[in-house]
């Protein structure tokens, strides 16, 4: 029951996370939906390895 | 850091604000798309290093306060030219949603799991990474470009660019995730799916 919404849903949630917040029922499903499935968590962390890459680029163009 | 050089420290003002042209104006095309616009944006900035060299004061590398400046006169540009800027909001030729569907089965899943990019902490210091990171921004189309590099460079919130641009919050959130999802699949071909090509 947790996996009742898309992945392709939750991956865009994940990318919509970067530039704003997101609803509470949107938190709570994609949350619920992370513990549960075995493909998104790997989508999630490419996610948050281009937050980190884009914020070391930042720095690495002022320095 | 690099320490700054000394010999450097002891020539004229103009000629250290002149080492740094190509360096800025590489950043000002990046964001802006317009090589007219960004000889602008450059002048302008070097103009304000000019005109208050006293403000710098070597509190921090020369480097670092002039894109400091730079990013200021790139905003003020982008505000002066946001009808210029500012793209059809019915324009979907980008092949976008192409991509999407090649992520994605027809009933919602992943086409293929994605990959497992490993703890690239260290990688993603690297002046290789950094150089493929640019040039994966740099494959955006010119107006996707533009609004991902003003929430990501330009560090802007997405309110602050939806009203100097004057786009729905819709149109630009769609925007944002077509430019981070062909980003994701450029650092994927280019630098996750080649680990035995680094140095």
């Amino acid at each position: 029951m947790f996996l009742r919404r898309k992945c392709r849903e939750v991956a865009a949630l994940l990318i919509a996370r970067e530039d704003r917040p997101l609803r509470m029922g949107d938190r709570i499903a994609l949350r619920l939906h992370l513990a549960a499935c075995k493909t998104c968590p790997a989508f999630e962390k490419q996610v948050l390895t281009m937050r980190t890459a884009l914020h070391q680029w930042r720095n690495y163009t002022e320095s | 850091m690099m320490p700054p050089n000394p010999d450097r420290l002891r020539m004229p003002i103009e000629n250290q604000l002149a080492e740094h042209r190509s360096y800025l104006l590489r950043y000002a095309r990046l964001q802006l798309r317009n090589d007219a616009w960004a000889e602008d944006a450059v002048s302008e900035t070097l103009l304000a290093a000019l005109s208050k060299p006293q403000s710098f004061g070597n509190r921090s590398q020369l480097k670092t306060w002039l894109v400091g400046i730079l990013k200021h006169k790139v905003i003020d540009l982008l505000r002066a030219r946001a009808r210029e800027v500012s793209f059809d909001e019915h324009d979907d030729s980008d092949g976008s949603d192409e991509l999407d569907a090649l992520l994605f089965r027809q009933d919602g899943h992943f086409a293929t799991a994605p990959a497992n990019w490993g703890n690239p902490e260290q990688d993603l210091s690297s002046q290789q990474f950094m150089q493929i990171l640019e040039a994966c921004t740099e494959k955006l189309p010119s107006a996707m470009a533009r609004v991902f590099l003003m929430r990501e460079w330009l560090e802007m919130p997405s309110e602050e660019i939806c009203k100097e641009l004057r786009l729905t919050s819709t149109n630009l959130y769609v925007q944002l995730h077509r430019a981070r999802l062909r980003l994701r699949e450029c650092l994927e071909i280019n630098w996750f799916g080649h680990p035995e090509s680094r140095s």
